[in-house]
């Protein structure tokens, strides 16, 4: 591998860990007591103008180009997604080992040799035929494990909902995705951008009544996503079991977060 | 601006109901029973998958499905919170009416998204007022999901009161649309009603 693009990456990666511990600062200063029912979003007013932002590009160009993506054959479209998924497994494979959880390491590494290899480059799933579990990871999660917190909820243009802490972490794992230091898997930058691309469109064409449901249908779409995107990033990360909640109770009406 | 939160809501709004097993008052419900009710849930939307029928004809019978299964009446009244305490009770009426329209239209129509897929029941666990049935969702190309139905017979009869679907739950998510939507209409309960009339 040429000197230079290895060279340029750690570069990035470093601006990216830069980035990330001043993000991770504030990120763990914050106080929780400043939290209503378990959001904490101090940047609403300017959060909602990137979710007007992100809505607008929804309704003028994701939405309408989706629904022509949608016209492909859904079994080609899903090849594409076996593809961009497997292109993530290097990354996952990285950060579960930063995590100290071996088997996703391990889960992930052979994901991604048996998909590569009789896989036919990532475009089949012959690892879940054969019953390999599937596992997916992030560094937002790898910094919630090494403690950091949560931090203020933010919308970000473009991807959309996430935290201060998952906002470090996104931009880690784009800037240092393992694959960019083996010139052999992904020769062209543009594979894999192009890749998540479709996928993400092919997401959005799915689900669409759910989506649609969520940015055009909600009386605030805004709260509805972030609350969403809240309740489920925590399930993921394990941070909070989700909140049993009983209508049943005298006054069922206390705050579910307030335990 | 999509991403996986928007994938799992569909499915938040995807899940559904249970076998009225209308167990006597006063016996307790049992864990058997209560996985009873799920294993009734998914082999109703199976059977309805199945059947061939139109897609609209599919709608109204996933509709049927959650009426009949899920206690819509508990989640009306825990999505109207604190606001439900002002309100008169023709008015308490008329919003159980209007969100049972709304709550059954919206997550019977996700149904569809069951085509092609299956679930599974893992487990169970007591809570407060019944048991949680843990199941999984595998779709066609994507999944598994976690989808955990809270089941009770609090309400007379057999049936579930909450849905998480990966941690995301469809009570608290219910009140946060309650809630937004009263805020639209500064705090009027009427206007609320016929909005919800013409939502889901």
């Amino acid at each position: 591998m040429p000197l230079s693009p290895s060279s340029k990456v750690s570069v990035r990666s470093g601006l990216a860990l830069a980035l990330v511990l001043s993000l991770g600062a504030c990120a763990t200063s914050q106080d929780p007591a400043t939290r209503t029912n378990g959001v904490n979003d101090p940047y609403e007013t300017q959060n909602r103008q990137v979710h007007a932002f992100n809505k607008g590009l929804d309704t003028n160009l994701v939405r309408p180009v989706s629904q022509a993506y949608g016209v492909v054959p859904v079994e080609l479209r899903d090849r594409v997604n076996d593809f961009s998924k497997n292109l993530s497994m290097p990354g996952v494979a990285v950060n579960s080992l930063l995590q100290g959880d071996l088997r996703g390491t391990g889960l992930a590494t052979v994901r991604f040799v048996m998909n590569t290899t009789i896989g036919l480059g990532g475009f089949f799933d012959p690892a879940s035929e054969l019953r390999i579990p599937d596992h997916d990871t992030d560094f937002g999660e790898t910094l919630n494990v090494w403690g950091a917190g949560e931090g203020a909820y933010v919308e970000l243009p473009v991807f959309g909902p996430s935290t201060q802490r998952d906002t470090a972490g996104l931009i880690v794992d784009i800037f240092t995705n393992p694959l960019r230091y083996s010139g052999a898997v992904e020769s062209n930058p543009a594979v894999r951008p192009t890749a998540t691309t479709a996928s993400v469109l092919n997401d959005r064409e799915k689900f669409s009544d759910t989506i649609d449901g969520v940015l055009y249908e909600s009386a605030d779409s805004y709260a509805r996503s972030r609350s969403i995107y809240l309740q489920n990033r925590r399930f993921e990360l394990g941070t909070e079991s989700p909140q049993e909640i009983d209508p049943f109770a005298p006054d069922p009406y206390e705050d579910p977060y307030a335990e | 601006m999509p991403s996986n939160l928007s994938r799992r809501e569909f499915f938040v709004s995807s899940t559904v109901a249970a076998g009225v097993l209308a167990a006597g008052p006063a016996a307790a419900l049992t864990e058997g029973e209560a996985r009873q009710l799920v294993d009734q849930v998914v082999a109703d939307i199976d059977r309805v998958i199945t059947s061939g029928g139109s897609e609209a004809a599919i709608l109204r019978e996933f509709e049927k499905l959650f009426l009949r299964y899920a206690d819509v009446n508990i989640m009306a009244q825990y999505a109207l919170g604190v606001d439900g305490r002002s309100a008169s009770n023709a008015q308490k009426r008329a919003f159980n009416d209007a969100f049972t329209t709304y709550i059954t239209r919206k997550y019977g129509r996700q149904f569809r998204d069951f085509i092609g897929g299956r679930v599974e029941v893992n487990g169970a666990r007591a809570i407060r007022s019944g048991y949680e049935i843990e199941t999984t969702a595998y779709l066609r190309g994507d999944g598994p999901f976690a989808v955990n139905f809270h089941v009770s017979d609090r309400s007379g009869s057999l049936k579930f009161f909450n849905i998480y679907i990966e941690g995301v739950n469809l009570l608290l998510t219910e009140r946060d649309e309650i809630g937004a939507m009263l805020d639209r209409r500064g705090g009027n309960i009427d206007a609320v009603i016929s909005d919800l009339r013409s939502a889901g």
